[in-house]
Order: C-alpha cells, then sequence, then structure tokens
C-alpha cells in the first residue's frame, strides 16, 4: 500500500507575538486517504483552518514556527521550495474557503479567475483555457454556464459563488481538496448542495476531500473519519458512524449536545460552560480540562495522548472509557463522584 | 451610461454658472478700487474715464454685466466664439491667448502627473512588499522632506545645480515641442520634477497602504492558493485593486493644478494659466480672472466625470445599469 494521501504527523504550528509565542497547533496527527472524506471539527480557535493553511503554506507571511511532517502522497510539503510549493496548489490541492464573495477576486470575471489557474500550471491557450472554465463551471452545476463565466462575484448568489469556487479549486483536477468551512456563510438549503457538489465530485474524481467545519452536523452525512480538535490538538478521532453513535470524549459530547435536535428527546440544548483556554499559556495537562464536567485532578497533571480505543476510534482523555461512558448526561453526577 | 453622462455634463453648465457668479461677485464686492481708474491712466479727466468704463463694458450695473458676459459666452463677441472679452490691462483679445497659455499650463500638469504616477505607485507598491524595509522607511523620509519643502525653494535650487552649476538642463522658459522636442522636454523636466515630487510621496503612501490592506484580503489568499506565480498576484490582483481608489484622486489633484501652478510657472518662467490668472487677480483684470476661473471649473467637472467613467470600468461593483 502507497503512502496515505495526506498525512499530518505531530504538527505544530507556533506564532510569534508580543506576548509569546501562539500555540495554534500543537502536536496533531491525522491522514486522509485517497477517494474518503476526513471531517475536522472545531470551534474557532481551536487549530482547524490553521492546519491547512500550513499544509498549503499559505503561513509563511506570519512567519510561524512549524515543526513535524505534513506529507502529500509521501512528499513533505514543509521541506519543498517556494517554486515547488507553487506547482503543489492549485494542481495538486484544491482549497475552498469560508466566505466566497471575500475568496474570489472582486474585479475579475469568475471565468477568467478559473482560467487564470489553468494558466498558470500549464501551457494553455486563452481560448482553450476560457472553454476549459466553462467546462468546470457546468461541472459543478451551474446553468447558463457561458453567460455565468462573463460575470463578476457580486453579480453571483452566495450558493453560485461557492460553486465557482469549487470549480476553481477542481478546474485542475487536483488529489487532494480542502474545504475550509465551506458552508459556514451560506443558508442552510444552500449548503446541502454544496456538500452534495463536493461529495459528487470525490466520488466521480476519486478526490480525498477535508471539509473543515466548526459543527459535527455539517460533517455528519458526507465523512467517512471524523476529527476533533480543540485548542490546536485533537481529542477524538474515529469512523463517522462510531463518533456520532459512541463518542468518546467529553468535549464531543458537548458539540453534540449543543446540535439542535428536532425530535423532542431533548428539552434544551446544552451549552459547553466556558470559553477555550488561552493558547499563549495553555493550562497544563488537558486542555479540555478547565470547562469539563468530569475533570478530575489526573487531568491537570498531564498532557492526555489521543489512545486508540477500537474499531481505528481513539480519543485523548485520562478517564477509562468504560466508567466515562457511564458518566455522560449526568454532569451534576459526574462531578460529585469525580470529587469524591 | 451614456444617459448618465449627459446628466454630467449637463451639471458642468450649472456649476460652471454658480463659479462664473461667484467670481463676479467677488471682483465687485471686495474693496479693491474702481477698475476704471486703474486702466485710464494717470490722473484721467472724467470724459476720460467714463470712455473707459464704457470701453470695459463697466457702465452697466454688475447684473447686467454678467447677464452680457453669458450672453457673449453663449453666442460670441467681435472676438469669436466663445466671446471671452479682451484684457483691460493689454487690451488683447482672450481667447487665443487663453488657448495658448492652456496648452502649457496642461503639458505641465499632465507630464508632472504622469512623473508622479511613475515614481508613486511603484515606490509604494515596493514599500507594502517590504514594509519596515530599509526602503519602506527611508522612502517614508524622503517623501516628507518633499511633502515639506516649499516649492519655491526646490525649484530655485534645481535651477542652481542643474542648470547654473552643472548646465545639464536649459533654463527657464517653454520652447514647443512642434519646434524642439528635446528642447520642450529639457525646459519642462525640472518644473515637472518639482511639481510630481510632493505628489509622488503622497501617492506612494496611500499606494502602500491600499497595498497592504489588499495583501491582506481573502482573495489574495485564494491567489496564492490557486498557485499563482507571486508576481502575478501582486501584479494582477493586488496591484489592481490597490489603484483604482488613485483614479478618483488623481483626476481632483490634476484639476486643481489647471490654474493652480502659479508658483512653478513663475520660477521656470512659463506662461501659463497659473501666473495668469495672479496677474488678472492683482490687476483687477476681470476678464482674465474669469477666463481661467472658467477653465479650471470646467477641467474639475470635466476630469472627475472621466475620473468616475475609468472607475466604472475598474470595477463592476460600481457601474450603474
Amino acid at each position: 500500500m502507497s503512502a496515505p494521501l495526506l498525512e499530518i504527523e505531530d504538527l505544530v504550528v507556533h506564532f510569534p507575538t508580543a506576548d509569546g509565542p501562539v500555540h495554534a497547533v500543537d502536536g496533531l496527527s491525522m491522514t486522509v486517504e485517497r477517494g474518503q472524506t476526513l471531517g475536522v471539527v472545531g470551534e474557532s480557535g481551536s487549530g482547524k483552518s490553521v492546519t491547512f493553511l500550513a499544509a498549503m503554506r499559505l503561513l509563511d507571511r506570519a512567519q510561524p514556527t512549524i515543526s513535524g511532517r505534513i506529507a502529500l502522497a509521501g512528499v513533505d510539503l514543509l521541506g519543498l521550495s517556494h517554486a515547488e510549493m507553487r506547482r503543489v496548489r492549485g494542481a495538486r490541492i484544491g482549497m475552498i474557503f469560508q466566505d466566497p464573495l471575500s475568496a474570489l477576486h472582486p474585479l475579475l470575471r469568475v471565468g477568467d479567475q478559473i482560467a487564470e489557474t489553468l494558466r498558470a500550471h500549464g501551457k494553455v491557450g486563452r481560448r482553450d483555457a476560457a472553454a476549459q472554465a466553462v467546462a468546470a463551471l457546468r461541472r459543478v452545476g451551474i446553468p447558463n454556464a457561458e453567460e455565468r463565466a462573463r460575470q463578476y462575484p457580486h453579480e453571483l448568489s452566495g450558493g453560485m459563488r461557492q460553486r465557482v469556487m469549487i470549480a476553481m479549486a477542481l478546474v485542475l483536477e487536483p488529489e487532494l481538496l480542502i474545504a475550509d468551512e465551506p458552508t459556514t456563510a451560506l443558508d442552510t438549503t444552500v449548503e446541502a448542495q454544496i456538500l452534495d457538489i463536493i461529495d459528487d465530485l470525490r466520488v466521480r474524481q476519486g478526490i480525498g476531500v477535508v471539509l473543515v467545519s466548526h459543527s459535527l452536523a455539517t460533517v455528519a452525512d458526507v465523512a467517512d473519519t471524523v476529527v476533533v480538535m480543540y485548542a490546536g490538538r485533537a481529542v477524538e478521532r474515529g469512523p463517522c458512524d462510531a463518533v456520532f453513535a459512541h463518542p468518546l470524549h467529553p468535549y464531543t459530547w458537548g458539540l453534540l449536545d449543543s446540535i439542535p435536535a428536532l425530535d423532542a428527546e431533548r428539552a434544551r440544548l446544552v451549552p459547553i460552560p466556558g470559553a477555550p483556554p488561552s493558547q499563549v499559556d495553555p493550562p497544563p495537562g488537558c486542555r479540555f480540562a478547565p470547562r469539563c464536567a468530569y475533570r478530575i485532578d489526573a487531568c491537570t497533571a498531564r498532557l492526555p495522548e489521543l489512545t486508540e480505543r477500537g474499531g481505528g476510534h481513539a480519543d485523548a482523555c485520562v478517564l477509562a472509557v468504560p466508567g466515562r461512558t457511564a458518566l455522560r448526561h449526568r454532569p451534576g453526577a459526574g462531578r460529585t463522584e469525580a470529587a469524591a | 451610461m451614456g444617459r448618465y453622462i449627459l446628466r454630467r455634463l449637463l451639471w458642468t453648465i450649472v456649476v460652471v454658472l454658480v463659479v462664473t457668479l461667484i467670481t463676479f461677485v467677488i471682483f465687485y464686492v471686495l474693496p479693491s478700487g474702481d477698475p476704471a481708474l486703474r486702466f485710464a491712466g494717470k490722473e484721467p479727466t472724467p470724459q476720460v474715464l467714463a470712455q473707459v468704463r464704457e470701453d470695459l463694458g463697466l457702465n452697466h450695473n454688475v447684473a447686467i454685466q454678467y447677464l452680457l458676459y453669458l450672453k457673449r459666452l453663449v453666442v460670441g463677441d467681435r472676438y469669436g466664439w466663445p466671446g471671452l472679452g479682451f484684457s483691460y490691462g493689454s487690451g488683447a483679445a482672450i481667447a487665443p491667448q487663453l488657448w495658448q497659455r492652456a496648452q502649457i499650463t496642461i503639458q505641465l500638469v499632465l507630464g508632472a502627473a504622469v512623473m508622479w504616477i511613475l515614481i508613486g505607485i511603484p515606490v509604494g507598491v515596493y514599500s507594502a512588499l517590504k514594509p519596515r524595509s530599509a526602503f519602506d522607511r527611508s522612502s517614508l523620509f524622503i517623501g516628507l522632506v518633499f511633502i515639506s519643502t516649499p516649492v519655491f525653494w526646490f525649484g530655485l535650487l534645481l535651477l542652481w545645480v542643474f542648470w547654473s552649476t552643472l548646465g545639464w538642463l536649459p533654463g527657464t522658459g517653454y520652447v514647443a515641442f512642434s519646434d524642439n522636442p528635446v528642447q520642450w522636454a529639457g525646459h519642462l523636466f525640472l518644473p515637472w520634477l518639482v511639481l510630481a515630487l510632493p505628489f509622488a510621496a503622497v501617492y506612494a503612501r496611500i499606494v502602500r497602504s491600499n497595498m497592504l490592506d489588499t495583501l491582506g484580503e481573502d482573495y489574495i489568499r485564494t491567489a496564492r492558493a490557486k498557485g499563482l506565480p507571486e508576481r502575478r498576484v501582486v501584479a494582477h490582483h493586488a496591484l489592481r485593486a490597490s489603484v483604482v481608489p488613485i483614479v478618483t484622486l488623481l483626476a481632483v489633484d490634476v484639476a486643481t493644478l489647471i490654474g493652480g501652478t502659479v508658483v512653478v510657472e513663475r520660477i521656470f518662467n512659463l506662461q501659463g494659466l497659473g501666473s495668469w490668472v495672479l496677474d488678472g487677480a492683482l490687476n483687477q483684470d476681470l476678464p482674465v480672472t474669469l477666463a481661467v476661473t472658467l477653465v479650471a471649473t470646467i477641467a474639475v467637472c470635466l476630469l472627475s466625470l472621466c475620473a468616475d467613467v475609468i472607475y466604472a470600468y475598474l470595477d463592476p461593483r460600481v457601474r450603474p445599469r
């Protein structure tokens, strides 16, 4: 078996600031397989976007300290020269962003923006590139593609703009698509369409997809594997079904409890109390411990590693698995027992 | 678009009416004495004074004078169309002289504008690409020097260095391009430089800050994410968005200088509009003052219209539907 499509190993990204280094990503590992979707979930500041901007080497201007390994099909991207990395971007890894209006150049026609990607990576004639751009727009289900290609971003709807972004990211048929919160700025109905398009293209072009989201609900339908991130680290990783059916980590419980459900099983949404910890000076031990209802003394003593719990399902928690799952949905009881 | 331009042109006429009226009113309200007295020679007899007053058209009341001025402007006078009258001082017709002087001023201002754009934009872009570098800091410092140096001093200094000491450039005055292109450029080079450098400094700072803002935009990250070479990201994506606001600024600055380059024209002995309007205002030569005011007003209106049309061409988001 060849190397996985994308392999992130022990990634650390620190940004220098006046107050000291910000630990944006702090020892993160994950893998994306060909033809599969990896869902990466976490709240703002959990390091999910930074991780993939680091993979694209788009952080260079902020001059972060990066260590670890980010390998695309076995080749470490962090070791490539600028010229080599430029040929990877767009051609082998496509990326789409949260707000398609600000991510598209406001003064250029969308067709030209797609054609430009083609022309930057190979000897393609102007006319040929324009025709391929129209074809790419058609592939993401944009009607009247010829006409749309001549329009400017502000003339399109939010969903159309994100389709344009997808068309642009995939026009060179890359092996990997990184979608960084692709539906956060869109209506819920459009969200489903966009996720369908991405999933459809994944199947047709056999690409690997990273779907970054702050919401577990977004990745639930399309992800094969899910990684839950908290404060720059992975706290849980596993097959999508397993993570939803038997979530292991208290933070994942919190995320699931804060998803609105249409059935009346739960009367209220349960928010996670508190706020994410300082990333300049992270708390000792488990990063989630200060907000965790099941905290015991051992939690703040050492940083728990991601540990395999069977079936490819892993989590990073000090508590033993059987005892922990019994505690779920009884946070009050949990605290008493933990204190006892 | 055509309808929009037409509406703006009609507005220009309204603005011209208002501005000429204000010029008229200021001329007569200012306690500068009777213009007729000034041009009637030493110790004029009442008959001579009355004659001068009639010759200059000052025997009517102000409102009638203004209306007569407008009428001649529209239908022409004995010197042709548009009727701008004659100079009180020299007695010569305004129109031919206005045309000749406007040519000189326009060459001076446009040449300087080209120069400050060619200096300001590259310096601004390069400063933005390397913020807080030695280049950025020294361009800021040198720019501040140019902005704060008085034009008359700087102009004379350059003349002293390049004409009188080094002898590299011809001195003051004007040579028409059609007579001798090399002499034309040589005579205009220093005036262009003196006029352009303070503007170049300001434009460099504006382009720098626009460029820094633009480089932080999401669409620049997208351009990099699709693997464009950095040169193209900067030249095609970032620069384009950064210079669009410059268009409006350029139009206003150029328009302000039409009739506003008094000092430079004086120092380099260029017979342009600026030195003329100063003479006109000081000598109570109303037709001269009015003619230059008229040209300057029309320049402001037309250039800002041009700027808006160009802006709409560059930025599809502001195009009228």
